[in-house]
C-alpha cells in the first residue's frame, strides 16, 4: 500500500518539477517571440541550486568523506598516480625497491614493560585535549574566568585521585612524579624533624627504588643514620626486623607497596599499625600499586604516599604525594616559591596533566575489578607457560604478589643475551633506570639470589592493553629462543649430562 | 504506547548502540587500543545483559553514547599518527607477500 503511494507521489512530483520550469520561464519573459523559445542551446540551463555552493553542506560532505576514509587499512589503499599500495608508503624502502616486497607482518615489538611506563589511555587523552587547546588559564589566577575554569578542573581531578586511595582531596599534593614525591617525603620529613636534633634516624629496605635509596644516601651525608632492612628470599620484609630496627629517635619508615622488579606486595597494614603505635611517620612508594591493588590510606595508617601518573595509563610528567593532615605531617618543602599546594610544592600546576592524571585515576577506580581480573588471567597464562619450561623459577613471593609483574629466572642463560634474542618483544631485566648498566639487579641480589641467577632474570609486565594473542606470541618466542641459546651453551650440555656445576674445578689461565 | 513496545524500542536502540560502538572501536589504528576497545565494549554489554530497571538502562545508554562520541574523536586522532604494525598483527604466516626474490628483510626498530 505504502509503496504504491510512494511511487505515485514520486511520479507526480517529477512531472510537476519538469513542468514548473517552462511556465516560469515564460512568465518571466513574456515579451520574447515564440521563435526564441524553440531555439536550441548548446549549454544546458543553469539552475540557481546548481550554481550556488552551500558552504554548510559541503563542509558536512567533506567531513563525512574524511571520517569514512579513516578506517581503511593501508593495504587496501591505492596511492594516487602509482601502482603502489599504502603499505609501501608505510615502509618507504619497499616503495623505492620495486622488486622488494612489503612484509605482511609488522616489525614493531610487543610492549611488555608496563612497570617502566604504560601507554596513554585514549579516554585520558580525550579528557586532556580541551586543556591543551582552549582552556589555558592559570589555575592559580583568582581574578578571572580563565583561572576559575582551570581551577575547577584541577580540583575535580584532585577528588578523583583522593577517592582512589581513600583520602581527602586537600591531602593530595601534585608533584612532577613519584621520584619528586619520594624525595619530598623522605628529605622533607627527615630535615624537618632533624632540625631540632632529636630525630635523626630513617628506616628503609634494600629493595626500594633507586630514588628512595639515593635520597637516603643524601641524608646520610647530612648526618642522618639510615637502616636498610634486609628482605627474606621471597622479597618481603620480616616484621620482627622492622620492630628491632625502630629506635626512639626514628623519624620515618619508608617501605614500598609493590616492588617494581618482582611485584611483591609488602604488608602495609602491619607496618602502618606498628608505626602508628610508635608515633613514627610511615611513607610508602605506591607508584606501582595505586590503581592496581585496592589501597586505603586510613585503613593502612599511611602518612605519606607517592603516586605516579604514567604507571596508571596517565600522562608522563606528573605525580602526586599524599600528605596526611590529621595527625598532621610536617615537612620541609624542596621547592619554595609562590606557595601553591599548601606551600609544600610551589610552582604553577599544569592543568592538562592534572586533568589527565585525574581521569586516569577515575578510570582505574571504575575499572579496577575488570582490569585486575583480566590481568590475572593473562598473568596466569604467561606464568604457567614460562614455568612449565625446565630450570625456570619465579622470583618473589607467589602469593603476596601483584600478578601484572612476572619476574622469571632462566637458568644457564645470560639475561642480556635473551633480551637481545627477544628483539621483537620490549622487555627489561630490571627497572628502566638501571637498564643501561650490565650489573645484575640489586633487588634480586637482596633476595639472596646468586649473580648468575640475577643475571638471567627477565621481567614481564602485563597491563590493561596487553592482549591474549601477544601473550601467546611471547610464550612461543621465549620457548624457541631459550632452547636455541641453551643449545649453544656448553654449561647446558654439562647440566644435561647430570654434572653439578658447583663441583667443577675451573682451571686458571 | 504499551510497555512491550517500549521495551522493544529500547532493545533495538541498545543493539544499535552496541553495533556502532564495535564499528567505531575497530577503527583504531593502534592494535592494543583497538583490541581493548572491542573487548571492553563486549564485556560491558555482557555484564549488564540482564539489566531490568528502566532508569538504569537509560543511564548506561547515556554512558555508552558518551563513549561513542569519545571513540569517534579518538579514532580520528589515532588515524593521524599511524605507526608501524606490531609483530603480532597482520598475517600469521610471517611470510612476505612478494613475487620475486623471497628474501626476508628485517627492520630494527629503534636502531635506525
Amino acid at each position: 500500500m505504502s509503496s504504491v503511494g510512494a511511487s505515485v507521489w514520486r511520479q507526480a512530483s517529477r512531472a510537476y518539477a519538469r513542468r514548473l520550469s517552462s511556465p516560469q520561464h515564460f512568465s518571466l519573459t513574456p515579451a520574447f517571440p515564440r521563435v526564441s523559445a524553440a531555439r536550441r542551446f548548446y549549454v544546458s540551463e543553469t539552475k540557481a541550486a546548481n550554481a550556488q555552493v552551500k558552504v554548510d553542506t559541503v563542509i558536512k560532505e567533506e567531513q563525512k568523506a574524511f571520517v569514512d576514509k579513516t578506517g581503511i587499512q593501508p593495504a587496501n589503499v591505492k596511492l594516487p598516480g602509482s601502482a603502489v599500495t599504502g603499505d609501501a608508503s608505510m615502509s618507504p624502502s619497499a616503495g623505492i625497491l620495486k622488486q622488494a616486497t612489503v612484509m605482511d607482518q609488522g616489525t614493531r615489538p610487543i610492549y611488555l614493560d608496563m612497570q617502566a611506563t604504560t601507554p596513554l589511555d585514549p579516554r585520558v587523552l580525550d579528557a586532556m585535549l580541551p586543556y591543551l587547546t582552549g582552556i589555558y588559564g592559570n589555575p592559580h589566577s583568582r581574578t578571572h574566568a580563565y583561572g576559575w575554569e582551570s581551577e575547577k578542573a584541577v580540583e575535580e581531578a584532585r577528588e578523583h585521585i583522593a577517592k582512589l586511595i581513600g583520602a581527602d582531596p586537600k591531602e593530595i599534593i601534585f608533584t612532577s612524579g613519584a621520584t619528586e614525591s619520594n624525595n619530598m617525603s623522605i628529605k622533607g620529613v627527615a630535615r624537618f624533624f632533624g632540625r631540632s636534633g632529636k630525630k635523626k634516624h630513617v628506616i628503609t629496605t634494600q629493595t626500594e627504588h633507586k630514588c628512595v635509596l639515593d635520597s637516603c644516601r643524601h641524608l646520610q651525608d647530612e648526618g642522618f643514620e639510615v637502616t636498610y632492612l634486609p628482605v627474606q628470599s621471597n622479597g618481603l620484609i620480616r616484621m620482627e626486623d622492622l620492630e628491632a630496627a625502630i629506635r626512639p629517635d626514628t623519624a620515618l619508615v619508608s617501605v614500598m607497596a609493590v616492588n617494581n622488579e618482582i611485584g611483591v606486595i609488602q604488608p602495609l597494614d602491619e607496618i602502618g599499625k606498628l608505626c602508628r603505635s610508635k608515633k613514627i611517620f610511615f611513607h610508602t612508594d605506591a607508584a606501582q600499586a595505586v590503581g592496581k591493588i585496592p589501597l586505603d590510606v586510613n585503613k593502612s595508617n599511611i602518612d605519606l604516599m607517592s603516586i605516579s601518573s604514567h604507571k596508571i595509563y596517565g600522562p608522563k610528567g606528573i605525580g602526586a604525594c599524599y600528605v596526611r593532615r590529621r595527625p598532621r605531617v610536617r615537612l620541609e618543602p624542596l621547592i619554595t616559591g609562590g606557595g601553591q599546594e599548601r606551600g609544600l610544592r610551589s610552582g604553577t600546576l599544569a592543568p592538562h596533566l592534572v586533568v589527565g592524571f585525574g581521569e586516569a585515576c577515575r578510570l582505574a577506580y571504575q575499572d579496577m575489578e575488570y582490569d585486575s581480573n583480566y590481568v590475572n588471567r593473562l598473568a596466569k597464562r604467561l606464568m604457567d607457560g614460562l614455568l612449565s619450561m625446565e630450570h625456570t623459577n619465579l622470583n618473589g613471593d607467589p602469593d603476596r604478589h601483584y600478578p601484572g609483574c612476572v619476574n622469571v629466572s632462566f637458568a644457564y642463560i645470560e639475561g642480556e643475551s635473551l633480551l637481545m634474542a627477544l628483539k621483537d618483544i620490549a622487555l627489561s631485566s630490571g627497572s628502566a633506570c638501571t637498564s643501561a648498566s650490565l650489573e645484575p639487579s640489586y633487588v634480586l641480589r637482596a633476595l639472596g639470589n646468586s649473580d648468575e641467577n640475577a643475571h638471567s632474570s627477565i621481567r614481564f609486565g602485563i597491563g590493561r592493553f596487553t592482549t591474549e594473542e601477544e601473550i601467546d606470541y611471547v610464550l612461543k618466542a621465549v620457548r624457541e629462543r631459550v632452547d636455541f641459546l641453551r643449545e649453544l651453551s656448553p654449561l647446558w650440555e654439562l647440566v644435561q649430562e647430570g654434572i653439578d656445576l658447583n663441583t667443577i674445578e675451573w682451571s686458571q689461565h | 504506547m504499551s510497555v512491550a513496545t517500549l521495551q522493544r524500542d529500547t532493545a533495538f536502540q541498545v543493539r544499535s548502540l552496541f553495533r556502532s560502538l564495535l564499528r567505531q572501536s575497530s577503527q583504531f589504528s593502534n592494535y592494543n587500543f583497538r583490541q581493548y576497545a572491542l573487548r571492553r565494549t563486549r564485556d560491558a554489554f555482557r555484564e549488564h545483559q540482564t539489566e531490568k530497571e528502566e532508569r538504569r538502562i537509560q543511564e548506561l545508554m547515556q554512558e555508552g553514547l558518551q563513549n561513542l562520541r569519545m571513540l569517534k574523536r579518538q579514532t580520528v586522532i589515532s588515524q593521524f599518527y599511524q605507526l608501524d604494525k606490531l609483530v603480532v598483527e597482520g598475517q600469521k604466516s610471517g611470510k612476505q607477500t612478494g613475487h620475486e626474490g623471497n628474501l626476508v628483510r628485517q627492520k630494527d626498530t629503534g636502531w635506525d
